[in-house]
């Protein structure tokens, strides 16, 4: 078994109103989302899983020098953000790549696989 | 057991090389040693074999020594307790005159990995050629004229990838067969073009590559003798190779279809395609490949250009748009619709196309304008196909083209 990120991924500036069309498709998406993560808690896949505010919410810390410092917004400018993410666990990335999909249908949103490093 | 023959030894490392790797894997699920291991296998049936001669089972030398050596080498650096344990399992259970089972099976669990889209569409045909197909990897890094540094770390990172996000070792399930299965033909496919009109470079046909190619779509089909496309691939491969010979002229020029001397084709590949195809169409479950592999049936079943059924390739191409409705296909239909229904047809569909990057679009456009006699036009036209092709071969046939009009 490998563990793997499910990070879900919308534009910076996507509003709510960018990512559902309507207050309905929200409900839908939100449901559909809520039905997959009771799924993947049934069959074993589920290990965390979380929303997040918006990017403008996010501190930056550097604790690399003699004194922390803190900075406003988060860390990278670019132009995607991370809006939330499952950790799951899966026997392959084939397994994996198949639970992204019914998660990024359900949020509506892109989603990058990625491993953890076991050991 | 004999000497090897001059080139033997080389003849077998192509066609036992990724046999050995795709045993190892199977065995091992690690690509990185079954590579090296293979590789090391030879170093060492390069020096025996001139010495006491070619084993009678060379495959099944290559693959035991390969594997014994993977064992050492897992023993000595079992310093983690599983891998040390996994040696101390194996070695239980060796026999070596065990036969390798299910080579067969464990050639296309790693054409299916090496092809998995995970992977970039580069690293799928590096790896491929690497681990399936043997070239070393400065071979793999000038077939696609890119510092061999830069096709290492190409082909390392992409074992990396397999290794870390964990792609699974296996053919794909039922239901998402065809959708793989198309990925491993189209990196098939993409070898053999690159090698027939390579992108860059001084040649203007890699014969290496075109030889891979189907040699890759010989393993395919035996593998998978069931997949109408996996036939279809090989015959368009075949009948396409078998033009090859006529397909440059002795200054280096590119000489088209209808001015080809059908002498030079190779008879024996034509049959074997056409041989191909009859059996598609009996399967009739027609697909992209088989498709392609009956338009060139066609041109290869004409004894000169004249005698070409092109009321039949149109139909072909009408189909092949019906399956793949691209660009490209509407472009390639358009040649076979100016023979049957004159340049002009031709030119109004070419003129609705959105190709203005595609050389071959330029290409097809200025030879309809020559033939409508709209000189100025296809001179235009001309330079701009020129412009946008840096093969060799056909650079010289598009300016010999160009250069002969009034």
């Amino acid at each position: 078994m490998t563990q793997y990120l499910l990070s879900v991924w919308h534009d910076k500036d996507a509003t709510p109103e960018d990512i559902y069309p309507d207050e309905k498709e929200r409900e839908a998406s939100y449901a559909e989302t809520g039905a997959f993560n009771e799924e993947i808690k049934a069959s074993g896949n589920w290990v965390f899983a979380g929303g997040l505010h918006s990017p403008s919410t996010a501190t930056v810390v550097d604790g690399t020098g003699d004194e922390p410092v803190t900075t406003d917004g988060p860390y990278s400018e670019s132009k995607e953000q991370i809006g939330g993410f499952w950790v799951i666990e899966a026997p392959d990335l084939d397994a994996a790549l198949e639970l992204a999909a019914r998660g990024s249908k359900a949020c509506r949103g892109k989603v990058e696989v990625r491993p953890f490093q076991g050991e | 057991m004999s000497r090897p023959a001059h080139g033997e030894v080389e003849a077998v490392y192509r066609a036992e090389f990724g046999k050995v790797v795709a045993s190892l894997t199977g065995r091992f699920r690690d690509l990185d040693l079954a590579e090296e291991m293979a590789q090391e296998a030879f170093v060492e049936a390069v020096r025996r074999w001139p010495i006491e001669g070619v084993p009678p089972n060379p495959g099944g030398w290559l693959t035991v020594v390969a594997r014994n050596k993977a064992l050492d080498r897992l023993r000595r650096e079992s310093t983690r307790q599983a891998r040390h344990e996994e040696a101390e399992m194996l070695t239980a259970h060796e026999d070596p005159a065990a036969p390798v089972t299910s080579v067969t099976d464990e050639r296309l669990r790693l054409l299916f990995t090496c092809c998995h889209p995970a992977l970039s569409t580069e690293a799928q045909v590096a790896l491929t050629l690497r681990l399936l197909g043997g070239l070393t990897v400065p071979e793999v890094a000038n077939a696609f004229l890119v510092p061999e540094r830069t096709m290492a770390q190409r082909i390392t990172r992409a074992k990396r990838k397999i290794a870390a996000a964990n792609i699974p070792y296996r053919v794909p399930r039922d239901h998402e067969l065809p959708g793989r299965l198309r990925g491993v033909l189209a990196v098939v496919y993409l070898v053999f073009t690159e090698g027939y009109l390579p992108s860059s470079g001084d040649d203007g046909i890699r014969d290496d590559l075109c030889a891979e190619a189907i040699r890759l779509g010989r393993v395919l089909r035996e593998l998978m003798p069931d997949e109408p496309e996996v036939a279809g691939l090989l015959a368009l491969m075949l009948l396409t190779d078998a033009r090859r010979a006529a397909r440059v002229d002795a200054g280096g020029a590119l000489v088209t279809l209808d001015e080809q001397d059908r002498s030079l084709w190779d008879a024996a590949k034509i049959a074997e395609g056409h041989h191909l195809v009859r059996e598609c169409l009996r399967r009739n479950r027609p697909g992209h490949y088989q498709l392609l592999a009956a338009v060139n049936a066609v041109h290869t079943d004409a004894a000169t250009a004249a005698d070409t059924d092109w009321g039949q390739v149109l139909a072909l191409y009408d189909q092949l748009y019906a399956v793949t409705p691209t660009r490209v296909v509407a472009l390639n239909r358009a040649v076979a619709l100016a023979e049957v229904e004159g340049p002009a047809s031709a030119l109004v569909v070419v003129d609705g196309l959105d190709l203005d990057t595609y050389h071959p679009y330029h290409a097809t456009r200025a030879d309809l304008l020559r033939r409508l006699g709209r000189n100025p036009d296809a001179v235009a036209a001309y330079d701009r196909a020129i412009g946008l092709t840096a093969n060799p071969a056909e650079r010289a046939l598009l300016a010999a083209r160009r250069d002969a009009l009034p």
